[in-house]
């Protein structure tokens, strides 16, 4: 389902050279797959998050989810592409503080441009636990119920990749457990593939597909 | 979910900026739509307060101090010409150039309402706003001209000094009457009220009307030759006509040069002639017709004989040494175009200026957030939201401040103009409402959109221009 074929991406240094981020050969993911991503700060796990997403343009290489190479889209096919079929978890959560519960998961349906199924959201959020909880603003939900919500905007658009960016860095270590098991067991649910980018070793072992980007990404970055 | 709601959701973060901003782009629409109805309801009004008659023939002078006192009752009264002269109008040769003629006397007061001098036809012939016929409230009716000590009160007189019918006042000469005998004084007559004019919205509304006959016998606009009559009779070749003169001065036709005071010693004979014409029964004791004058002549010429007789007695008169005719609606335009309408031009470049600066503030407002903003505008990027989305979220925001602002605007200029309304009304007659909106008000919707857009495009722009990944780097 996802295919990365010699990825490479570079940021610009101050003084105008490059800094390879990113060197990678090739990275396989199935669908409906689920992996944790490991590797030492620096070693470029948020920017191939970004990457896959189509937030950052890769320097080369390809980037195919499904049948679509997203290296060859326009930045506005990016974004549709990207709401339609890629949810993203963020380590801060990142909801939009102005909205509740239920409102921030509409947001994703919204900009996917396709129609706001409030029943689906509805539906998510009583998955996670939060049906109680849709009209409550994020400064009135706690940690670990925002990070429910962040999850279940994510899965909003019926995505095919759920990309995770250190779901439990923020999560006491009460409420990782949780956010780890709804995460993979929606996903198998809705047969979405997972990449769990994350520094934790109780998260990583639970997941049978495990990769350091170190051993992988062939740009050396790491300090 | 629609972007307005996103927009709006926005707003509300900043609850207390945005409702600032909006306060302040509000303050400047008021004054906009302050000065668009108070300046429409005025410009009405002056328009408004000339219907109704064609001509107003007055003493040589200013044509705008004329129109300004008869109209308006504003300002020193002109300086008065010979009654003759109204009863050459009025069935003198220019009979049938005229349909309706009536005389005005000012000078006088009650209780700071101008009192006017004139005759029944005021009401009964003439016209005001689209033809309408002048009523009074029930129980009123209007003055006779055989009864000289009646009168009739204009509605916002008859607020101003409480008068009512059946009641009775004493007129004081007011400051444009200095030169007659009794100033600053009551005159021993008692003058009865016969009637309230109902509400015309002009400056009718704010006189009080009383019968010129029992005005004359006040002593009023009496006395001997005007400067004109002076000036008339000072000239040598000016033998006693018999029958009378066809004068062969520059531009005068029969009949409308005013007559010497010895000329004009039949009294008798001419009260009997207006006695017949007005039904008059009693001024027969008054003033000698040789000793009248009037302040001015409300013409009306007759609608058949506009294109030949009527069109050309304004330059007959005008080209005659005594008076002069002017076109009242003429006077009013150009002093609207002159004056009123620079002063209106320079209030609403001001007040647009305020709104203009307050638009400013809405981009100040807008840009200085973005700063706070850029992670939220990073994370709808992340959720799919294009560059066009977050843009036009920021644009919409803008035109939600502005147009709120304006709403708010609207409201409190019209708020505003209720609260000065009684004010303007009880200074200049003109009656400004609350709920009297202008046309051009309507202008502001676009123009607030526009300016909105304007000022939200910066932002807009900076919006556009975020960088996702760094920006959700640096929230982290």
């Amino acid at each position: 389902m996802l295919q990365i074929r010699d990825l490479k991406k570079s940021f610009t240094e101050p003084d105008g050279g490059d800094l390879p981020i990113l060197d990678i050969e090739a990275f396989d993911l199935a669908a409906g797959e689920q992996m944790a991503l490991v590797g030492r700060s620096g070693c470029g796990k948020s920017t191939l998050l970004h990457v896959i997403s189509g937030i950052s343009r890769p320097d080369s290489g390809k980037v195919k989810i499904g049948e679509w190479d997203i290296t060859l889209f326009t930045e506005p096919e990016c974004d549709r592409f990207r709401a339609e079929q890629i949810g993203y978890v963020f380590q801060t959560f990142n909801l939009l503080p102005g909205f509740s519960a239920l409102e921030n998961v509409l947001l994703g349906m919204r900009f996917a441009g396709g129609r706001i199924d409030r029943a689906r959201a509805k539906d998510l959020l009583d998955r996670v636990g939060l049906s109680h909880r849709m009209t409550h603003k994020p400064t009135q939900l706690s940690v670990g119920e925002q990070q429910r919500v962040s999850v279940a905007r994510g899965l909003a658009n019926r995505p095919k990749l759920l990309l995770a960016d250190e779901p439990t860095a923020n999560v006491d270590s009460g409420h990782q457990q949780q956010v780890v098991d709804l995460l993979r067991g929606v996903c198998r649910e809705e047969n979405v593939g997972l990449i769990v980018v994350t520094h934790t070793p109780e998260v990583a072992n639970q997941f049978e597909r495990i990769d350091n980007l170190e051993e992988i990404n062939r740009a050396v970055v790491v300090a | 979910m629609s972007l307005w709601k996103i927009a709006w959701r926005s707003i509300q973060q900043r609850a207390v900026a945005s409702a600032l901003t909006a306060f302040a782009m509000g303050l400047g629409v008021a004054l906009v739509v302050a000065v668009l109805v108070i300046y429409g309801v005025i410009d009405k009004s002056f328009r408004r307060g000339s219907q109704g008659y064609d001509l107003i023939v007055g003493a040589k002078g200013s044509s705008l101090q004329l129109v300004l006192n008869t109209v308006f009752h504003i300002g020193e009264s002109p300086q008065p010409i010979p009654y003759s002269f109204y009863e050459k109008l009025n069935r003198g040769d220019f009979g049938t150039a005229v349909d309706t003629v009536v005389p005005v006397c000012m000078g006088h007061d009650y209780k700071g309402a101008p009192v006017i001098a004139t005759i029944p036809d005021m009401f009964d012939r003439l016209r005001y706003l689209n033809d309408q016929r002048y009523e009074f409230v029930e129980g009123g009716r209007n003055f006779r001209m055989k009864a000289p000590f009646e009168a009739v009160v204009g509605s916002m007189a008859a607020q101003k000094t409480g008068l009512k019918v059946g009641d009775t006042f004493e007129p004081t000469h007011g400051g444009a009457a200095a030169q007659e005998p009794d100033d600053g004084k009551g005159h021993h007559h008692k003058v009865k009220v016969v009637g309230i004019l109902k509400h015309t919205g002009t400056p009718n509304d704010q006189a009080i009307f009383m019968n010129i006959e029992g005005f004359y016998q006040f002593g009023c606009h009496t006395g001997g030759p005007t400067r004109a009559e002076q000036l008339l009779n000072a000239k040598p070749a000016q033998p006693k006509p018999e029958p009378p003169p066809k004068p062969k001065r520059q531009g005068i036709l029969p009949g409308l040069a005013p007559e010497p005071a010895e000329e004009h010693g039949h009294e008798e004979h001419a009260h009997a002639d207006h006695a017949a014409e007005h039904e008059h029964a009693e001024h027969v004791h008054g003033v000698p017709m040789d000793q009248r004058r009037v302040s001015a002549i409300l013409v009306c010429t007759n609608q058949d004989e506009r294109s030949r007789l009527g069109m050309a007695l304004p330059d007959i008169i005008n080209n005659g040494p005594v008076a002069q005719a002017v076109f009242p609606a003429k006077e009013i335009h150009q002093l609207f175009e002159r004056i009123i309408g620079n002063i209106q031009l320079v209030l609403l470049i001001l007040a647009s200026v305020v709104v203009v600066v307050a638009g400013v503030g809405i981009l100040v407002s807008i840009y200085n957030s973005m700063s706070d903003r850029r992670h939220e505008i990073a994370i709808m990027r992340a959720l799919g939201a294009n560059r066009m989305i977050v843009g036009t979220v920021i644009l919409l925001e803008a035109i939600l401040l502005s147009l709120g602002g304006g709403l708010f605007g609207v409201l409190l200029g019209h708020g505003l103009v209720g609260i000065l309304g009684p004010t303007i009304a009880a200074h200049t007659g003109v009656m400004v409402s609350a709920w009297q909106f202008q046309t051009n008000e309507l202008m502001l919707i676009p123009s607030l959109i526009i300016l909105a857009s304007i000022v939200g495009y910066l932002p807009a722009a900076s919006a556009y221009r975020t960088d996702v990944a760094k920006s959700l780097t640096a929230g982290q």
